[in-house]
């Protein structure tokens, strides 16, 4: 385990942001923390970079135990949500920051430099100001400026969140791929669950500062441990006292059998390729959405008689809390 | 997978470079910029060109004796060298409060801060009253620094305070904490991340406060006038000397004074620009 996280608690004032929190990071692998904003997720990735102290509990860095350790001393890479470049600087030197602080050879420095630069796709620009690049263009420079001491953890604080929708998925996916080529230990927070489920090995879900799971995407989504992360990774509905995603339940009109429950549709609503169809059941609505062929072959519209069932083999099922 | 992909090269900066050479004036900016340039040579360059006429109307030599004269030179002397280590301690201690001010928190701040204006606020003989019954023969601190060089100093001093204060500190509160908190993890110590992440920032501010205390420095009469004695070749200073020159009926002799104190405030704004220009660059 790369990165050990034992019973950390931190306050800020009366607001408690992690509740003896313990979760363990895996080496070599892109790990999410996932969860809602004021979470603690960004706090929690803050200790780990020793850049707020936890009031109890440990971390251990790669077998190292760095509760006490200055954020100098941890080796670990940070890149922030509004990309704290440094103004003043070209992006080539805000690049080799960390390795003039090392005191390393110019020329080696150069060297290492032009190499990130190439891996961020960014030589072109080597010479610009920050205030000369857009915003996907920053932060890929404070990736490489992260990347160039060779830390032992990359830690991202929303690294995306301050983009636009579609620079945001370009980078997503390309984060993805640089992590298959650098195979440093990562570990990024995200409130976007589709960024999370699309990029992450891992998923860490904290809520209320406390860790909801963690587990694979997969896991996750296909076994939620309650009812907030099954809420929070994807879109849910109600048949009787069961969560269902809105997918997983099947509608069909004629004689009723037992397992289904009867209803009234109430809307129907196209968004693209999926079909959104409200049923009213007396005392819910359930929501349910279908693909295109499959309301076509119903033929129903709203006010139709339908029947509603749970799709058989569907794990996503808990019991909805009282 | 290429970048040009991912995000386009912007040549923003170059279109913008182009733009600005061939740009013509509009009739409302041509008009805005005629009552500009008209208001800034009535109330600034107009004197400013009459004064360095009349300080050489005695043509070259009796520019230089006037300036040369021994009481005058003195004079210089002492207000130059004065203002520019009343700068030095300013940029100093002007920036060390700032910080304070920013990035402290501590009862009475608040009033701190009002009360870093008051030498602005007050009348300069109000300050020369206060600095002279504090620090004159009857001092109640038993401090006594009238008729001295001190004298001088210490109200500069008092006067050009909030100068450097009240530029850097704007600067100072907007600054990104959170690159600092980058240097930080990139391994650089707090006095490193000082003197290359945040004062390279403030070396603009620094710079504007510096010029400002400067040239206050230099035509400060009021605050000094009681306290210093004016003693010829000991406390006289710049103001005082072209005050008396004029009751001389010596108005040439004035003004050259006045010339070369405009030559050397010109020339401290531009060596401070270029100063902070390279540091800003050097980084």
């Amino acid at each position: 385990m790369s990165i050990e996280i034992k019973n950390v608690n931190k306050r800020f004032g009366d607001f408690v942001a992690l509740d003896n929190v313990s979760v363990s990071i895996p080496s070599g692998q892109l790990t999410a923390l996932l969860g809602p904003s004021g979470g603690g997720k960004s706090t929690l990735l803050r200790i780990i970079a020793g850049l707020e102290s936890a009031e109890s509990g440990t971390v251990e860095i790669e077998g190292l135990n760095a509760t006490k350790l200055p954020p100098q001393k941890r080796n670990v890479g940070f890149v922030f949500q509004h990309y704290a470049a440094f103004k003043h600087l070209s992006v080539a030197r805000n690049v080799a920051f960390g390795l003039e602080i090392r005191k390393r050879p110019k020329d080696e420095i150069r060297e290492r430099v032009n190499e990130l630069l190439d891996l961020v796709h960014l030589r072109q620009f080597a010479d610009r100001l920050p205030s000369q690049l857009s915003g996907g263009q920053r932060q890929r420079m404070a990736l490489a400026r992260a990347l160039a001491v060779q830390p032992t953890v990359l830690l991202l604080d929303e690294p995306f969140g301050a983009l636009d929708a579609k620079v945001r998925k370009e980078l997503r996916d390309w984060l993805r791929r640089l992590h298959d080529e650098v195979h440093v230990t990562t570990v990024f927070v995200t409130h976007d669950q589709e960024e999370a489920l699309e990029v992450a090995d891992e998923i860490v879900v904290i809520n209320e500062g406390r860790v909801e799971q963690i587990g694979s995407p997969d896991e996750l989504y296909d076994q939620p441990a309650n009812d907030f992360v099954m809420k929070f990774l994807g879109p849910v509905t109600q048949l009787g006292d069961r969560l269902v995603r809105p997918h997983d339940l099947h509608l069909q009109v004629g004689e009723r059998d037992a397992e289904a429950v009867s209803g009234r549709v109430t809307r129907v609503t196209r968004i693209g390729f999926e079909i959104r169809v409200e049923v009213s059941t007396g005392d819910q609505v359930v929501t349910v959405t279908l693909n295109r062929n499959e309301f076509l072959s119903l033929g129903i519209g709203t006010g139709a008689e339908v029947q509603v069932r749970v799709a058989p083999d569907v794990p996503a099922v808990v019991r909805a809390a009282a | 997978m290429s970048s040009a992909l991912l995000v386009p090269d912007r040549p923003a900066a170059s279109r913008r470079r182009a733009a600005r050479g061939g740009r013509r004036l509009t009739r409302v900016s041509g008009l805005g910029l005629g009552i500009a340039m008209m208001w800034f040579s009535l109330l600034v360059l107009i004197p400013l060109a009459a004064v360095v006429v009349t300080g050489t109307s005695g043509g070259w030599s009796g520019f230089w004796d006037a300036v040369t004269n021994e009481q005058t030179a003195a004079a210089i002397r002492l207000t130059v060298g004065t203002a520019f280590l009343v700068t030095v301690v300013n940029v100093i201690m002007g920036t060390l409060i700032a910080w304070v001010l920013v990035r402290d928190r501590f009862p009475g701040q608040r009033a701190l801060e009002v009360l870093i204006d008051i030498p602005f606020a007050l009348p300069t003989i109000v300050a020369g009253l206060v600095l002279l019954s504090l620090y004159g023969p009857n001092s109640p601190l038993g401090i006594n620094i009238a008729n001295a060089r001190p004298a001088v100093f210490l109200a500069f001093l008092f006067v050009t305070l909030p100068f450097v204060v009240r530029t850097v500190q704007p600067v100072l509160a907007e600054l990104d904490k959170e690159a600092e908190e980058a240097a930080m993890s990139l391994g650089a110590s707090k006095f490193t991340v000082f003197r290359r992440i945040i004062l390279p920032s403030l070396t603009p501010a620094i710079a504007a406060g510096a010029a400002l205390s400067f040239a206050r420095g230099v035509s400060e009469y009021g605050s000094l006038v009681l306290l210093s004695g004016n003693l010829p070749m000991r406390t006289e200073v710049t103001s005082v000397r072209i005050l008396s020159s004029i009751e001389n009926d010596n108005v040439d002799s004035a003004a050259a004074v006045a010339t070369v104190l405009l030559v050397i405030s010109f020339a401290v704004i531009v060596i401070l620009d270029l100063l902070q220009r390279r540091m800003v660059r050097r980084g």
